[in-house]
């Protein structure tokens, strides 16, 4: 099937989003690890 | 259901031509922004502390749950809004996106959104977020919408669960009596708010065959039933202040804006056939402003330290 210009910006436009949202979870992820090991290691027996 | 989607040749159309702001509309965004406000005010009044990274994560999951509630919502009343004069420009009835993708969308948002509370939040903050998700797709969109009067009624307890999230991603506990004040609150909010819309565009609900109040019992009816709610609505909203839950600053907020809303309903009550719609328009916009005002009311006594809650 061959898509006119138009489809293909969408197609780009969505593609670019779900990049930047796979982005967003992935940094989301590793600031969650940073906090809750942080908050962990402070609250550990010395 | 959805037949008459399906026969005139919307299924899939044109899919191909959805941009990301055709998905974010399926995340109906205006919703989205009330349910979050409520949630982070309650977080903000909540007993406990919560790391602020901790808390925007949990308000993100707060707000694509909502959002995936609102995608799945479009995916199984397509029909009624293709219908619907106020609901056929959306994505899916307007042909932009399938229904098929609505599912997928909403179902993989869904489930991300109560994976992350878990992970990142709490166990007790995602299954909160897990039953809101599932009553209002489930209970609300698939049952007691199209079978019903009675539908917004039960229905929004959906919409009044985000302030029970917030509050148990702060505290870890789903019982407090204060987080079930603003639930019982937000209960006996919907049905003035919804029924004063559902009063100006009744004509949309009738073709559509969906049975709000003033469809099927009239306009006398739905405004008894409206009056009849503010009042109880007002008792509940200054309950959580008499009972000692939120201090004076919510007690007064909660006096003045529920005076407005009683003048409001009353004028609605009274008003002739010519001036119904205007009238019951401007009950549900003063809704929204009401409910702002008094989860602000909520917030701010926490943050200028007049809240009788212990930190």
């Amino acid at each position: 099937m061959e898509l006119t210009p138009e489809e293909k910006r969408k197609l780009s436009q969505r593609n670019w989003a779900l990049a930047g949202m796979l982005v967003a979870f992935v940094i989301l992820v590793f600031v969650v690890t940073l906090v809750k090991l942080g908050g962990n290691i402070a609250q550990r027996a010395m | 259901m959805n037949a008459a989607v399906t026969a005139s040749g919307l299924e899939g159309a044109r899919a191909s031509l959805a941009g990301p702001s055709d998905y974010l509309a399926l995340l109906k965004p205006r919703v989205m922004s009330l349910v979050v406000f409520t949630s982070l005010a309650a977080m903000i009044a909540a007993p406990g502390s919560l790391h602020p990274v901790i808390a925007i994560i949990a308000l993100i999951c707060v707000a694509v749950g909502a959002g995936a509630s609102g995608a799945l919502n479009q995916w199984y009343d397509a029909d009624i809004d293709a219908i619907m004069t106020r609901t056929r420009t959306r994505p899916v009835p307007a042909g932009l996106i399938s229904r098929q993708a609505a599912l997928e969308f909403g179902s993989t948002l869904a489930l991300f959104s109560v994976l992350t509370m878990a992970i990142g939040v709490g166990y007790v903050p995602a299954l909160l977020l897990a039953a809101t998700i599932g009553f209002y797709v489930f209970v609300y969109t698939m049952w007691l919408k199209r079978w019903t009067v009675q539908n917004i009624v039960i229905g929004g307890a959906a919409g009044a669960l985000p302030p029970v999230i917030g509050w148990a991603a702060v505290t870890g506990n789903a019982f407090d009596p204060a987080a079930w004040s603003l639930f019982l609150l937000i209960f006996l909010w919907t049905p003035p708010h919804f029924w004063a819309l559902a009063l100006a565009g009744s004509d949309d609900y009738a073709r559509a065959k969906v049975p709000m109040y003033p469809v099927v019992h009239g306009s006398r009816a739905t405004r008894n039933q409206i009056m009849g709610y503010t009042i109880v609505m007002t008792g509940a909203a200054i309950a959580p202040w008499a009972l000692g839950y939120f201090g004076p600053v919510y007690g007064m907020a909660a006096a003045i804006f529920s005076l407005g809303f009683i003048v409001l309903a009353a004028a609605l009550w009274f008003s002739p056939a010519a001036t119904e719609r205007r009238d019951a328009l401007r009950l549900f916009a003063y809704s929204i402003l009401y409910l702002f005002a008094l989860f602000t009311a909520v917030a701010a006594e926490r943050l200028v330290g007049l809240s009788p809650i212990a930190v």
